[in-house]
C-alpha cells in the first residue's frame, strides 16, 4: 500500500517536471521575438539581418535617431497623431458602445430585433470593401489627406455601435428589478442609465475603454487609405509599414525595431495595469456566446 | 431537437455524438433557415410592408380629407400645423429637415440622380487650349462619384418621403387632439419623452446615422458596383464606366477570364480560406485548453507568471509582432541565419516563400498569436468543471489523456461552441496574420494574363485586398466579396439565432 502510494506521489512530481518543462519552453517561444526586438533595437550595425544574434556593437542610436532624424521618418509626429487619435476614439467609441447597448438592453421597441440582425450581418461585410465609398464621401466633405486625422477617427468610430455585443450582454445580466424599482420611484429612462446602469457597469468600461484604445495602433488598411501617401498624415502602422519598405529595409530595421519598442512598452503597462478586466471582457463575452 | 431524435436518444448519446449530433444539425439549419426565410419571414415582412403603406395611404387621405387648411398647408409646408398650433420644437424640426432636404437637392442632389441612369456620358479628354497651346485635361463626368452621390441622394429622399408621412400624420393628429378640446403636447413634454419613452430614439440617432453613412451606403454602393463594368480600363476620373448585368458574375463563376485560370484560382483561394479557418480555429482551441490545463493544475507554481508571458502578445500591438516575425522567418531573416551558423542546415528553409512551407508556418505563427486568448477564457470556464468527475474518472482507470477527451473537451465545447463559430468565422475573415506575415506578398498562383495574382497563401480577403488596390478590378472584387458576405452571413445568422444567448435573451430580467 504505502509502495504504491509513494510511486503514484513519484509519477505526479514526474508529471509536474515535464509540465515545467514544457512551461518553460512555451515561455522561451512566446517571449523570443520580444527579446528579439529589443536586442535589435539595439544593434549598432546596420542591415535587416545579421548571421549573428547578439548585435557585436550596443547603442542607443536607434532610440535617438528616432527623435532627432525627422526628415524622411517623422516619428515623433506619427507617435503624436496616433496618440490623439487614439484618445479621441476611445472618448467617442466608448460612449456610443455604451448607449447602443443600453438601449438596445434595456429599451424596447419595435425595430429591436431587426436593428441587432442588422448590425450583426452588416458587420459580415469584408470592411475594405466599402473603402473607397467611404473615401469619397469622407472627400466630398474634405476630409481626405491633410484633415486625415479627423476623417480618420470619423471613419473609426462612426461604425463603432456594430460592437455593441459584450457590452449588451453584460448590460443583460444587471437585474432588471434594479430599473424598476426606480422607475416606480420616478426616475425617468436617462436617470435610470447614469444613476444605475454606469455606476454598476464599471468593468465593462474599462474593457471597453482599453480595446478601444489599443486598436488604433495597429490599424492599417483605413489609415494608408485615407491619408493616401501624406508623410505628415501616417499613424503608427503606416509609418512602420513604409520603413520596411524594400529600400529601406536594411538601412532602417534596427529603427524599426526601436520603434516598435516605444509604440509597445505604455499599451503593453497599460494592457497590464487593467488585465484583469480585460478577461473579464472577453471570458464574459464568448462564453454567453 | 429536430423532429428525427427523440430527446431520449439524444440523451443517450456520448457527450462526442452529442457535439457531432449538434454540429450536423447546425448545417441542416442552414437550409432551414432558408426555407424559413422565403416561406415565412417574406411573406410576413412583405405584409409588414403592405400594413405600413396601407397605413401611409390612409393617412395622408384622411389627412387630405378631413384636415383644416392649416393641416393641408402642412402637405406642402412641413411642420406648419405644429407651428400653427403652437407646438414650436415640433414643428420648426420639421421645418428644418425640409429646408435642408430642398438646399441639399437644389444645389447637389438632382444633377447626379439624373444621371444614374447611365452613370455619365461625357468623357474626360485631353484638349488643346487655343490660347496657351498646351494639353488641358477637361473633366468629364466621373460615373464613380455619380453613383455614390445618386445613391446618397436617394438615401434622402426616402428619408424624405417619410419625414413628409410623419409630418402629415402628426399634423393631423395635433388637429384630432386640439378638436377634441385636450391639451396638446408643449415642447417641454416632447423634451421630457426624449430621455423617457422615446429615449432609444435619442440613444440610437448618433449611432445609426453614422452607421447609414459610412457602412450602410458604401455597402450597398459596392453590391452595385458588382453589376458595373468598373475595372482598371474604366477608371474615374479619366475614363466612365457603366452598367453590365451579370457580366461580372459570369466572368468568375463561368470560367470566362484570364484563360480560364481566374476561376481555377478563385477555386483554391476559396478552399485554402476554408481549410485555413478550420485549422487555424481547432489548433488555438486544443493547445489553448491544453496549456490552460498544465497551467491550473495542482501543484504548478507561478501560475501568475506563466499566464503573463502568454498574455504579452495580446499587449504588445498585433502589427509590431506579426511585421517582427515575418521578418525573423524570412529566407535571410534571423531564424535561417541562425541555423545556418550552427551548421543545422546548408541551405536557407523557405520558411514564408515555399507554396506548402508558408502555410505550415502561417497556422504555427498564428497558434503563437491565438493561444493567449483561449487561455483566458478556458481558464475560467476549467475551473468550474467539477473535481468529482475527473476524481471519478480516475478511480475507474482512466488516464490523463482520456480524461481530457471524455471530460475536459466536451465540457468546453459545449460551453464554447458560439466562440468557437465566431472564430472561425473571425478566421474566414483574417486580414492581418496573413498579410502582415508575408507583408503581403509569398508564392504565387498561375494566374494567364492578369496583372496581379493570387499568392499560394492568400485568403479572399487579403486576395480582394490586392484586386482592389493592385489592380483596381473592382466589379470582379465586389462579386466575390457579395458571396463572402453571403457564406458568412447566413452562417452567423445561424449562430446567432440559435444561441442560447438570444433564446434566454430574458432568462436575467
Amino acid at each position: 500500500m504505502t509502495k504504491k502510494f509513494r510511486s503514484k506521489k513519484a509519477a505526479e512530481r514526474g508529471a509536474n517536471a515535464a509540465i515545467y518543462i514544457i512551461l518553460v519552453i512555451i515561455s522561451v517561444i512566446w517571449l523570443f521575438p520580444f527579446f528579439f526586438l529589443v536586442i535589435q533595437s539595439l544593434r549598432g550595425e546596420e542591415g535587416a539581418s545579421t548571421m549573428y544574434f547578439w548585435p557585436q556593437q550596443w547603442t542607443f542610436d536607434n532610440y535617438i535617431g528616432l527623435f532627432t532624424d525627422t526628415d524622411k521618418f517623422n516619428f515623433p509626429r506619427w507617435y503624436g497623431i496616433t496618440l490623439v487619435i487614439s484618445v479621441v476614439v476611445t472618448l467617442i467609441q466608448t460612449t456610443i458602445v455604451l448607449i447602443t447597448s443600453y438601449a438596445l438592453s434595456r429599451l424596447r421597441f419595435k425595430m429591436r430585433k431587426p436593428l441587432m440582425n442588422l448590425m450583426l450581418v452588416l458587420g459580415m461585410f469584408p470592411g475594405f470593401m466599402s473603402m473607397t465609398a467611404v473615401y469619397f464621401i469622407l472627400k466630398l466633405v474634405g476630409l481626405t489627406q491633410n484633415m486625415g486625422l479627423v476623417g480618420l477617427i470619423l471613419v473609426y468610430v462612426a461604425s463603432s455601435c456594430m460592437g455593441y455585443y459584450i457590452c449588451k450582454g453584460f448590460f443583460d445580466t444587471i437585474p432588471k428589478s434594479l430599473d424598476e424599482a426606480a422607475r416606480i420611484d420616478g426616475a425617468n429612462r436617462q436617470t435610470v442609465f447614469f444613476k444605475i446602469i454606469l455606476p454598476l457597469a464599471k468593468p465593462i468600461i474599462i474593457y471597453t475603454i482599453l480595446t478601444a484604445f489599443m486598436a488604433p495602433w495597429g490599424e492599417y488598411m483605413f489609415a494608408s487609405l485615407i491619408v493616401n501617401g501624406d508623410p505628415d498624415n501616417f499613424n503608427i502602422a503606416v509609418g512602420l509599414w513604409e520603413m520596411l519598405n524594400r529600400e529601406t529595409i536594411n538601412e532602417y530595421f534596427t529603427r524599426f525595431c526601436a520603434a516598435s519598442v516605444v509604440v509597445s512598452i505604455p499599451i503593453t503597462i497599460l494592457f497590464f495595469c487593467l488585465q484583469r478586466y480585460y478577461v473579464q471582457g472577453v471570458t464574459g463575452g464568448s462564453v454567453k456566446g | 431537437m429536430t423532429q428525427n431524435v427523440t430527446e431520449l436518444d439524444y440523451l443517450k448519446m456520448s457527450a462526442w455524438q452529442k457535439f457531432c449530433y449538434k454540429f450536423v444539425s447546425f448545417f441542416k439549419a442552414i437550409p432551414l433557415l432558408f426555407l424559413n426565410f422565403f416561406k415565412v419571414r417574406i411573406p410576413a415582412a412583405a405584409k409588414r410592408v403592405g400594413l405600413w403603406f396601407k397605413n401611409f395611404g390612409l393617412t395622408i387621405y384622411s389627412a387630405a380629407k378631413y384636415g383644416d387648411w392649416k393641416t393641408r398647408f402642412s402637405f406642402v409646408l412641413f411642420g406648419f400645423s405644429q407651428l400653427a398650433r403652437k407646438q414650436w420644437l415640433r414643428g420648426l424640426l420639421f421645418l428644418a429637415f425640409e429646408t435642408m432636404f430642398i438646399l441639399y437637392m437644389a444645389l447637389f442632389g438632382w444633377q447626379y440622380l439624373g444621371m444614374m441612369g447611365t452613370l455619365g456620358t461625357v468623357e474626360s479628354q485631353w484638349v488643346e487650349n487655343p490660347w496657351t497651346g498646351l494639353e488641358e485635361l477637361v473633366p468629364g463626368d466621373n460615373s464613380l462619384l455619380i453613383l455614390l452621390y445618386g445613391l446618397l441622394t436617394i438615401i434622402f429622399m426616402l428619408a424624405f418621403v417619410y419625414a413628409w408621412y410623419h409630418s402629415i400624420r402628426s399634423a393631423y393628429n395635433t388637429q384630432q387632439i386640439e378638436e377634441a378640446r385636450q391639451r396638446l403636447a408643449t415642447a417641454k413634454d416632447d423634451v421630457k419623452s426624449f430621455v423617457d419613452d422615446q429615449y432609444h430614439k435619442t440613444l440610437l440617432a448618433v449611432p445609426l446615422a453614422g452607421l447609414t453613412i459610412f457602412t450602410i451606403l458604401p455597402i450597398i454602393f459596392m453590391i452595385f458596383v458588382a453589376f458595373t463594368n468598373y475595372d482598371k480600363a474604366h477608371t474615374p476620373p479619366g475614363s466612365l464606366f457603366t452598367w453590365v448585368g451579370f457580366q461580372n458574375f459570369i466572368k468568375v463563376f463561368g470560367g470566362g477570364m484570364a484563360g480560364g485560370t481566374f476561376g481555377r484560382t478563385f477555386g483554391r483561394v476559396l478552399l485554402w480560406t476554408v481549410v485555413w479557418a478550420f485549422f487555424a480555429t481547432f489548433s488555438n482551441y486544443i493547445l489553448g485548453i491544453i496549456v490552460a490545463l498544465m497551467i491550473n493544475k495542482k501543484g504548478i507554481r507561478f501560475k501568475k507568471l506563466w499566464r503573463t508571458v502568454l498574455v504579452m502578445t495580446i499587449a504588445v500591438p498585433q502589427f509590431v509582432s506579426l511585421l517582427l516575425m515575418g521578418q525573423m522567418l524570412g529566407d535571410h531573416g534571423i531564424i535561417n541565419n541562425m541555423l545556418k551558423s550552427w551548421g543545422l542546415v546548408k541551405d536557407y528553409i523557405p520558411f514564408l516563400s515555399d507554396g506548402l512551407l508558408a502555410k505550415v508556418t502561417i497556422i504555427v505563427v498564428n497558434i503563437w498569436v491565438g493561444i493567449p486568448f483561449t487561455m483566458l477564457i478556458s481558464t475560467g470556464i476549467l475551473m468550474n468543471i467539477p473535481e468529482d468527475l475527473y476524481e471519478s474518472a480516475r478511480i475507474d482507470g482512466a488516464g490523463p489523456v482520456k480524461a481530457f477527451f471524455k471530460i475536459t473537451l466536451p465540457y468546453m465545447l459545449h460551453v464554447t461552441a458560439p466562440y468557437l463559430i465566431t472564430q472561425f468565422i473571425g478566421n474566414l475573415n483574417n486580414f492581418n496574420v496573413i498579410f502582415l506575415l508575408t507583408y503581403g506578398g509569398g508564392p504565387s498562383l498561375p494566374l494567364l494574363g492578369y496583372d496581379v495574382t493570387a499568392t499560394d497563401t492568400d485568403l479572399l480577403i487579403t486576395w480582394l485586398y490586392k484586386l482592389i488596390f493592385r489592380n483596381n478590378d473592382y466589379g470582379v472584387a465586389s462579386v466575390i466579396s457579395i458571396m463572402m458576405f453571403l457564406m458568412t452571413a447566413v452562417v452567423s445568422l445561424v449562430v446567432y439565432n440559435r444561441s442560447s444567448a438570444v433564446k434566454n435573451e430574458e432568462d436575467f430580467m
